[in-house]
């Protein structure tokens, strides 16, 4: 049986190692409990600063915390941090203050908590940001790695993690994983499946699937949106000719919006976005958010047909 | 160095505020843009501030353990570029760089252009969170370093300055301080009009911060202020100055008119007149 964890457990663990580099500071704001920063608080409470329930001093505590040689980790749920979204432009980005942003609790996966917890919008409005590393890691395995390569990254970043369990796909592959470069999965030459986040492994599937009908698909783990593999792009695009995205977010601007806007720029190819079609979500198990979104694995496989269709 | 050991005649504050406000007309007369209300009603904070409190290094404005100084209003950009050319990280030649393309006096201070300047503003609201940043660094890295904050009135109302200070007090940042610039007026009228902010010192004592007013134009009470913030250290404070908008030229002060604009040619000459230069 797959092995299950949450992304947010890859971040809490990451933390506790990286708690050897005595620069590293920890800020909460109420949710560490959830966003599982917890553990590093309780192993080191002198490094771990609570904001309360306050997320825009939060950011600009770690901005100042940055301009001061440290390398904060700041989290709560990714609803959250847009908040502060303006602190992040204007007190981190701008003037690039290593911040490590982490909105636990992304997209309709998140569940049952309803649509005000659903953030749907995360990964687009800190795309925009300059100087901002943006990624949505899909398991427990890759969230660690990640997590821990920003702290050597210089750069801001903002990182996604989701509430509930995934399955785990990177155990004993921890080599292959880096900020910026996506991951390819399995090769197909009649589509690519480009993914993030829960929808990797919904893509995986629906590659199987695809699989039994004669299509062989390439799929693609894409879990940083920004710097965006370009490069990959460009060489599924060559060897299969029709793309998928597929992601647990507005189809506006978030990983089909990154692809979008290098397909324009450079080699074109079909595009199918699978995402949230521009609505907001509500309250239910994180299985039947992805089927009610229209997101889930034979949603990803129809868009597959089209897009071959579409060569 | 500590500037204090070597000026504390508070005459010589006086002259030197004098001419910080002759740069600060001169920048905003240039640049036909920029905020001179401002930047007149804080200059004797920031003139005792740097020449008697602040440890940094001109010539070394990098320094790990100096003081840091955060100018949240960033707005009021020419009052500090006037200091830091007087102190010596940049020069006065530097100051005609004020909002022109490629200048280090960027019209909002920015710690990426302007040597001497430790956090990027313009947004207000966010300067003393920034600060309790640099403060729980500090305390951290055991440094006896303090971190000043210049707060204006009207930014007050931004809510996320409520944030931080609740938070300041809760993790009993001693070497935390605040200096309120207390002009009365903000952009688009006086305070009074715009948002009503009723007792601020209680506001500020009930947050659980050790509290000073002074009157922020009486050098002697200004460098009084500064040692109550240097030398109160058992959990975040702030010096409340009274000051008025537009502070040494007649026709700016208490001049709603003159928060963001620049003086004409005619009103140049009478500033000057009026701040003892003769132009050329």
């Amino acid at each position: 049986m797959t092995k299950m964890a949450a992304t947010r457990d890859g971040y809490g663990e990451a933390l506790l190692e990286l708690a050897s580099n005595p620069k590293v500071v920890v800020l909460e704001a109420d949710l560490g409990k959830s966003t599982k920063s917890l553990h590093f608080r309780k192993a080191h409470p002198e490094r771990t600063v609570s904001c309360g329930i306050g997320e825009q001093n939060m950011l600009l505590v770690g901005a100042g915390l940055a301009a001061s040689g440290y390398i904060p980790f700041a989290s709560t749920f990714a609803i959250f941090t847009e908040r502060a979204f303006e602190q992040m432009r204007n007190g981190v980005a701008r003037p690039n203050l290593a911040v490590h942003v982490c909105g636990s609790h992304g997209g309709t996966h998140t569940g049952t908590d309803g649509s005000s917890a659903q953030s749907i919008e995360d990964l687009a409005i800190y795309r925009t940001l300059p100087n901002v590393i943006v990624m949505h890691p899909s398991d427990v395995v890759s969230t660690k790695v990640l997590t821990m390569q920003l702290a050597s990254s210089g750069s801001p970043s903002y990182t996604r993690t989701a509430r509930n369990k995934t399955p785990v796909l990177y155990e004993g592959r921890v080599d292959e994983i880096k900020i910026g470069k996506g991951i390819v999965l399995q090769e197909g030459s009649d589509v690519a499946i480009i993914a993030c986040g829960v929808m990797v492994s919904q893509s995986l599937e629906a590659a199987a699937a695809l699989a039994a009908e004669g299509i062989n698909a390439t799929v693609v783990d894409m879990h940083t949106l920004k710097p965006l593999d370009g490069e990959l792009i460009d060489r599924l695009v060559s060897s299969c000719g029709a793309i998928v995205t597929a992601e647990d977010h507005n189809v506006i601007g978030g990983l089909g919006g990154a692809v979008a806007e290098h397909l324009t720029a450079n080699t074109f190819a079909p595009l199918e976005r699978v995402g949230v079609q521009d609505r907001f979500g509500e309250s239910g198990q994180a299985d039947e958010m992805l089927e009610v979104m229209q997101i889930s694995t034979p949603y990803i496989a129809e868009a597959a047909k089209r897009a071959i269709a579409r060569k | 160095m500590f500037a204090g050991e070597t000026m504390s005649n508070t005459d010589e504050l006086r002259e030197l505020a004098r001419k910080c406000r002759v740069h600060i007309v001169n920048m905003v007369h240039r640049a036909q843009a920029g905020h001179p209300g401002g930047s007149l009603s804080e200059i004797d904070l920031l003139v005792g501030l740097y020449k008697t409190t602040l440890r940094v290094r001109p010539d070394d404005p990098d320094w790990e353990d100096r003081d840091r100084f955060i100018l949240s209003k960033g707005h009021a950009s020419p009052g500090m570029y006037a200091i830091l050319a007087e102190m010596g990280f940049i020069t006065v030649d530097d100051l005609a760089s004020y909002r022109v393309l490629g200048g280090i006096c960027q019209g909002h201070v920015d710690m990426k252009w302007c040597p001497g300047v430790d956090f990027s503003a313009g947004s207000l609201g966010m300067g003393l969170s920034f600060g309790m940043g640099s403060a729980i660094a500090g305390r951290l890295a055991n440094s006896e370093r303090q971190v000043y904050v210049m707060l204006g009135d009207g930014e007050i109302q931004e809510g996320s300055v409520w944030e931080a200070a609740m938070a300041a007090a809760h993790h009993e940042l001693g070497n935390l301080n605040v200096i309120l610039d207390r002009n009365r007026i903000q952009n688009d009228d006086f305070c009074e009009e715009q948002m009503r902010m009723f007792d601020i010192p209680a506001k500020w004592k009930a947050f659980g911060w050790n509290v000073k007013e002074i009157d922020g134009h009486n050098m002697d009470e200004v460098v009084d202020g500064m040692n109550f913030l240097s030398s109160t250290n058992d959990g975040p404070s702030i010096l409340i100055a009274h000051t008025v908008k537009g502070h040494g030229v007649s026709f700016m002060a208490d001049n709603p008119a003159f928060h963001g604009a620049a003086p004409n040619d005619e009103q140049y000459a009478q500033a000057m007149a009026e701040l003892g230069e003769v132009v050329a």
